[in-house]
């Protein structure tokens, strides 16, 4: 434990000198924007003391004059007309809904402020998701205010009204009818389709997914008789594999694979034990970062490690693997697997059928169907079929279809010979789309009738069978656009609109509308318990597909391999500012996608050692990153490069969903490239890993926005280098639960032990918390990473969008980030995740420093921040050892008086995703209840306190005390993995008292020595390894 | 001294309003919208009301469910007759809302209020005595410069007589006083502070609007409607007990009452100027913005908001909330918006400074042993049982904190 290091970054790995001088000033004075007066020396020292003194007057005077010279402006209050009973001005209402996009399935809370929906939350009663969301579902309320969303429907480029569309259309709709979507969850959208259909002769209605799932499909076809993809059960495995699978970033379903995974992750301390999680991947993802034990390979590979393994637990020898790391890996992986027998579940990633088959045999063979895989409920979340689709493009290029109607769907994008789509597409007659944006298959429509947002429509969801989650309008459509079943239903000449279909399609299945009214009130309909299926497996396609697998060729050139990142996912995140700033969980990086290298190519292409001091920093201190050029399969592609240690050594990770067409969100602009023209077919399958690439310099250079060195702790204390967080192996751990207890009643055995550390560690007077004292708990054996609460908190709280240019000179505004810490092995290093945002030190070094008082300390334990107070010295920022606080450099939300301080001449670029967020239109999301900063001012985690007050005042007002369930900070309510517990530690019957009481010996303090005395207490991470103790660092 | 007794009157004053019966306060909450004791509003006047019924029972029976009431009630006739009479308005019905000994703590009330002691709430806000003050003493200030500048003079005039009694040849030209250094730097002293005094309160009072009272698009009397028909502040402005804001009355609200009061026959009017105000032609605009014709059935879906200019505005930063202050803390509307019952045009009777919130906040108590959220407050019960301290203000709760209002 004493001799493990966790670094941030590679010079805080190697200790290199500009580490050590970046720990010293956290605003190095050539990041900070230069001010129209040269004051760099300071204003006496100043070429011109006497003019600057003068200028600085002049502007105070005039700045104040203007200010009081200005007329009070009037406001106007209007009330309603007539008031709905139960609604309270100033008060939120939650309606229960369902976010979808393209199969991804979230049942949600909308939180509805005066008719505008501006936040989301999880639907406890959903027992899919239980109440949590993921950062793409978060983040979707904004793209309700998007301002590039298509505002009316279109004939030609030309605005029309739905009369004249449906006019043309009565006529233009003939021939051969495609209906081409993503795949669609809804079960009376289906009907719908199909309805419609049945009225052109030879419709068809196909299914297309931008990151294809055909694999798993057909593997569980051949094996199981149904092409379907059956639910898993991460809660009840004891040990988990994962060959390839981010199951827990971008995989199928990921939120709810999470929530089922952290079951078993987190710790009694009483009988410690938990799931045991290997990881077999190529290029490091937040799953691999997760994992116990991680193995890497190549992409090509992942089929020969699932047959390996399922030799392996049949009792063979391991072979057609040569590295000799992955053959023990995969030993004591099948050891595990066989012991746990039942107990046991194996996921891959890959598209490849036969990969997929081997996988379902290892599952038969570790009886993982019936227990961790239940065939009774299947996932529907994806159902595209990439042979269907290749058959429409034939079809298309042929001619022989007429009117192609999309939904969803996006091939121009996504589909890897976009260009023979585009082609077949101009040899449709009637091309139709109803996507809410101009996306790439969009502008190339002939129609254009873009659908609602999710948030103003009707509709309802089946992510699971038997699993209903119904979707009901949350505010009046903004624009003219049009449902579009309301459009199939109105050519169908069906008579209704869709949502009098949906309530008449429900109410005969719920006995009535009262049943109806129920249900889209809970928002869930949820079937009874149901004993899982085995499935009955069919063993017949196994052996071909082993051969098949055997037959792959891995040869030693550099293997390419697509990956999806959790904030981007298939592209639906790119428009979106909010996950595009969300910094990456493994790279930190925003706004762009790069290639993942390992630090193996770095040092033999590149002549980066990333252990040798000066190399390291020359590449890490500058956020311009050379661009190099990867040729493969006769493509080439550009891109600049981040080195990530745990990338397989001769593998390249390239993230898809960037490169998108600036028409649907000023947010995609500029960032990234398209890399889905680099995936491609193989028997009939989309494949995203390729071979043979070569990687070429090319001297030129691209900024690369990373938040990775941004948060400094200066850790050495004493001269002694303290850990910010605390880890363990589950051996260490059963061996002796008290070792970091220990350790901490060693630290503070001077002051009186670790119950006198507070008053006696510090001459200044102890304050009383009478009442209520917030304190906040966080599990790092639970964290994943995902950053759901990344952009809840920046959606909850206001915070501005920064954009990259800002970003890149460490001006990012993130109230929480999710620090990556990497120890051990540099070729393959342990990752931990640790949220971070302000720890509310009762002994707060920020408070002190702050010549104003604008940030004080509140008897409840708050660290207040008052905006209005504030000076902005950024004392506080730099006296702050957390590095939580954030300083407003420009006037990023446009609440500034003065109109100039968005002059890009004075405070440097602000993109224009930033003017975009201060558009009337984006502003609607803002939350009413907290203060839109202006520039100049601190401002930081203030555990949101609107929700606090929000809480004390319901209890007030019913006259009762207040109880858990008034409180869920926004991190906390995101929280997939419910790694967040909050709540006033003075009372002992809350959650967060008995957090702290049950978990006595993994609870710390992150730099508990500084005697600030966080309010933020973490609990030790623990991996399930066997071994007791890490490898010492080299 | 003098400010003493202000304070004391104030507290004197307040903790006697707080001690208001329930009838009273149960009539004003739930009846007044729509019955006065001697005027006939939408409903009859209720002064004498138990002579007109048989007995009380009857009485709870009608005002529990009135609709019921007129179906199979024992005392029918008169009740049909009484909904012939409105207009066939159906009176709420209270179940749920009321229980029986409300309603005899109602009549109660009834029974024994005079019409004249019904009155006018008790005022209880600040009471301003600054002004006056200073005009006093301005006053004084000057009389006594005057004073002072006069015996100066005299005394100059005498020794000069006194010097030349004596003999002593006069100065030819004596400096006059304005000419004096002394002066002259003592006045420039006295103009600079003036100057920076003056400066100093424009520039505190820079966004302060005391004494606002903008046009409003409809000459609304709240003297007319809480004083005169003495109506609940609640009954329009339904969020101040649920929510952030008191909320400005919907069109609806006010038709709830003027589908029936269709011209003002009250007092006359004045506005600000002293013109006077046509009240008829005023309900006229309401029933423009109401879409109503002034007889039969009113069509709700016709209504248009009514635009009025915001009196009471905070800055962006400060957080509000009406709930906790008139639900949660028990303060009387008028406390910060003045007599409104006696005010015609609504104007901003406080400073809405933070001063002037804080100040409040030092001093006044909480419902500690009240209101069960406060049970968490364990010391504090302590120390108001041990008598260490007699109440808790809601300084104490941490009320004087930064996050309190601002986030």
């Amino acid at each position: 434990m004493e001799n493990k290091k966790y670094w941030q970054s590679f010079g805080e790995r190697n200790e290199s000198e500009a580490y050590k001088q970046s720990v010293k000033d956290e605003f190095p004075k050539a990041q900070e924007p230069q001010i129209p007066f040269d004051e760099s020396k300071g204003v006496l020292d100043a070429v011109t003391p006497r003019r600057d003194f003068l200028k600085y007057l002049g502007f105070s005077t005039a700045a104040a004059a203007i200010a009081a010279g200005c007329e009070t402006p009037v406001h106007k209050s209007i009330p309603f007309a007539n008031k709905p009973e139960d609604l309270v001005p100033g008060q939120a209402d939650y309606y229960a809904t369902t976010y979808v996009q393209d199969g991804d399935v979230l049942s949600i809370l909308a939180r509805v402020r005066d008719g505008r929906p501006i936040k989301i939350t999880g639907n406890n009663q959903s027992p899919i998701y239980k109440g949590c969301t993921s950062a793409r579902a978060e983040a979707s309320v904004l793209d309700l205010y998007n301002t590039a969303r298509l505002r009316f429907p279109y004939i030609k480029d030309k605005e029309a009204t739905f009369a004249q569309i449906d006019k043309a259309l009565a006529s233009d709709i003939a021939g051969n009818v495609v209906v081409l979507t993503s795949t669609i969850v809804s079960p009376s959208t289906k009907e719908i389709i199909a309805s419609f259909l049945a009225k052109y002769p030879g419709g068809k209605h196909v299914t297309y997914d931008a990151v294809s799932y055909a694999g798993i499909l057909a593997a569980n076809e051949s094996t199981f008789g149904k092409r379907a993809i059956p639910s898993y059960k991460f809660e009840n495995a004891q040990t988990i594999v994962s060959i390839g699978a981010d199951f827990l970033g971008t995989w199928l379903s990921p939120t709810e694979f999470t929530k089922q995974y952290a079951v078993n992750r987190r710790i009694d301390e009483k009988k410690p034990a938990m799931s045991r999680h290997y990881q077999f991947e190529s290029v490091l993802s937040p799953t691999g970062a997760s994992a116990d034990y991680k193995f890497l390979c190549k992409p090509s590979e992942w089929g020969k490690v699932a047959v390996a393994l399922l030799n392996a637990v049949n009792g063979q020898a391991v072979s057609g693997i040569s590295d000799a790391k992955l053959v023990e890996g995969i030993k004591k992986v099948a050891k595990d697997l066989a012991e746990t027998k039942g107990k046991a579940l194996v996921v891959s990633g890959s598209n490849d059928p036969n990969v997929q088959i081997a996988v379902n045999a290892l599952n038969q063979a570790i009886g993982a169907y019936g227990t961790t895989i239940d065939w009774a409920i299947t996932l529907n979340n994806r159902a595209g079929y990439d042979a269907d689709f290749a058959q429409l493009v034939a079809d298309m290029n042929a001619g022989t279809v007429n009117t192609l109607l999309v939904y969803g769907a996006n091939p121009a994008y996504n589909y890897f010979d976009a260009d023979k789509f585009k082609k077949g597409l101009e040899k449709v007659r009637t091309t139709v789309s109803f996507s809410s944006f101009d996306d790439e298959t969009t502008q190339l429509c002939k129609y254009k009738i873009p659908d609602h947002h999710y948030l103003e429509s009707w509709g309802d969801a089946e992510p699971k069978s038997g699993y209903f989650s119904f979707i009901q309008p949350t505010i009046n459509p903004l624009f003219k656009t049009r449902q579009w079943q309301d459009s199939l239903l109105k050519w169908a000449g069906a008579g209704l609109e869709y949502a009098a279909y949906l309530k008449q399609y429900w109410s005969a299945k719920l006995g009535g509308e009262g049943g109806w009214f129920n249900a889209i009130q809970t928002g869930v309909l949820n079937p009874a318990e149901t004993a899982a299926s085995a499935g009955a497996f069919n063993s017949a396609a196994v052996a071909n597909a082993i051969s098949a697998i055997g037959a792959t060729k891995t040869g030693s050139d550099i293997e390419v391999l697509l990956y999806q990142k959790v904030s981007i996912g298939e592209g639906q995140g790119a428009n979106n500012p909010f996950l595009q700033e969300m910094p990456d969980p493994i790279t930190c990086s925003t706004w762009d996608n790069y290639f993942v290298i390992s630090p193996k190519i770095a040092k033999s292409l590149l002549n980066i050692d990333i252990t040798n001091e000066g190399q390291s920093d020359d590449y890490e201190v500058h956020p311009e990153k050379e661009v190099l050029k990867l040729t493969i399969n006769g493509k080439e592609l550009t891109l600049p490069f981040l080195i990530v240690p745990g990338t397989q050594a001769d593998t390249i990770g390239v993230a898809v969903g960037y490169g998108r067409s600036e028409k649907i969100g000023k947010a995609a602009k500029g960032s990234g490239k398209n890399v889905y023209p680099f995936s491609y077919v193989k028997d009939g399958f989309v494949n995203y890993n390729l071979s043979g690439g070569k990687l070429e310099r090319t001297g030129e250079k691209y900024t690369i926005a990373q938040t990775q060195t941004h948060g400094r702790y200066d850790s050495k204390i004493g001269g002694k280098r303290v850990e910010v967080m605390k880890e363990l192996t589950l051996a260490q751990f059963v061996h002796d639960p008290k070792e970091i207890f220990k350790e901490r009643e060693h630290e503070f055995e001077e002051f009186g032990g670790l119950e006198n550390f507070e008053k006696q560690g510090t001459i200044y007077p102890y304050h009383e918390k009478p009442g209520i004292h917030w304190a906040m708990s966080v599990d790092l054996n639970a964290c994943t990473g995902c950053g759901a609460c990344v952009v809840a908190c920046s959606i909850e709280n206001n915070v501005p969008i920064v954009g990259k240019g800002e970003v890149a000179r460490f001006h990012d505004m993130h109230w929480l980030r999710i620090d990556r810490y990497y120890s051990g092995d540099v070729e393959n290093p342990d990752v931990v995740f640790q949220p971070m945002m302000c720890q509310h030190c009762d002994n707060a070094p920020c408070e002190n420093v702050c010549p104003v008082s604008a940030t004080n300390h509140s008897t409840e334990g708050l660290n207040q921040m008052a905006y209005n107070r504030c000076i902005g010295t950024r004392y506080c920022a730099n006296n702050c050892p957390y590095k939580v606080r954030r300083f407003n450099w420009a006037d990023y939300t446009g609440a500034d008086s003065f109109k100039n301080n968005q002059d890009q001449k004075l405070v440097g670029d602000l993109g224009e995703v930033v003017l975009d967020m201060n558009d009337d239109l984006t502003r609607m999301v803002l939350n009413p209840d907290v203060t839109v900063r202006s520039r100049g001012v601190i401002e930081k985690c203030s555990f949101c306190v609107q929700r606090l007050q929000d809480a004390k005042l319901k209890a007030k007002r019913e006259s009762r005390p207040m109880v858990d369930s008034d409180i869920e900070t926004a991190c906390q309510s995101s929280c997939p993995s419910d790694c967040f517990v909050f709540g006033n530690v003075n009372d002992k019957n809350s959650a967060i008292s008995k957090t702290r009481k049950d978990n006595p010996y993994r609870l710390f303090y992150s730099l508990e020595q500084l005697h600030v005395m966080p309010n933020v207490n973490y609990l030790t991470k623990v991996r399930n390894k066997t071994e007791m103790e890490e490898a010492a660092e080299a | 001294m003098r400010l003493g007794v202000v304070f004391s009157l104030v507290f004197f004053i307040s903790s006697t309003s707080l001690h208001a019966q329930d009838g009273k306060a149960l009539f004003q909450a739930n009846c007044a919208s729509c019955h006065s004791l001697t005027k006939v509003l939408t409903g009859p006047a209720l002064m004498g009301v138990e002579d007109r019924w048989p007995d009380r029972k009857e009485l709870h029976a009608w005002v529990l469910n009135s609709s019921a009431y007129l179906k199979n009630g024992k005392h029918k006739a008169y009740a049909d007759n009484l909904f012939a009479q409105y207009n066939k308005n159906v009176m709420t019905a209270f179940q749920g809302t009321l229980n029986e000994k409300d309603i005899d703590a109602i009549l109660d009330y009834i029974k024994t209020a005079k019409p004249a002691a019904v009155g006018t709430p008790t005022p209880n806000g600040e009471v301003k005595a600054d002004d006056d003050n200073t005009m006093f003493y301005g006053i004084i200030t000057v009389v006594l410069a005057i004073a002072v500048l006069i015996l100066i003079q005299v005394n100059k005039n005498l020794k000069r007589i006194a010097e030349k009694k004596e003999g002593e040849p006069a100065l030819a030209t004596p400096t006059p006083w304005y000419r004096k250094k002394s002066v002259i730097v003592f006045l420039s002293i006295i103009i600079f502070l003036g100057f920076c005094y003056c400066l100093a309160k424009n520039a505190i009072g820079l966004g302060q609007y005391q004494n606002y009272e903008p046009t409003q698009p409809i000459f609304y009397s709240h003297k007319v409607h809480a004083g005169v028909n003495q109506i609940n502040c609640q009954y329009c402005h339904i969020g101040v007990y649920q929510g952030k804001q008191a909320t400005i009355p919907s069109v609806n609200i006010c038709m709830n009452c003027h589908k029936a009061i269709t011209e003002y026959t009250g007092a006359p009017l004045h506005d600000e100027d002293g013109n006077e105000v046509n009240g008829t032609a005023e309900i006229q605009k309401l029933f423009k913005y109401a879409g109503f014709s002034g007889k039969g059935d009113w069509d709700a879906s016709k209504a248009k908001p009514i635009e009025c200019t915001r009196i009471h505005n905070l800055p962006d930063h400060v957080y509000f909330n009406h709930s906790q202050h008139v639900k949660v803390g028990q303060v009387a509307c008028q406390t910060c918006h003045g007599e409104v019952t006696k005010m015609d045009e609504m104007k901003q009777f406080s400073p809405l400074t933070m001063g002037w919130c804080i100040n409040c906040h030092r001093t006044t108590k909480v419902q500690f042993n009240d209101n069960g959220f406060y049970s968490m407050y364990e010391k504090y019960h302590e120390q108001l049982k041990s008598g260490k301290i007699d109440s808790v203000t809601v300084q104490m709760i941490g009320g004087t904190e930064c996050q309190k209002c601002h986030y």
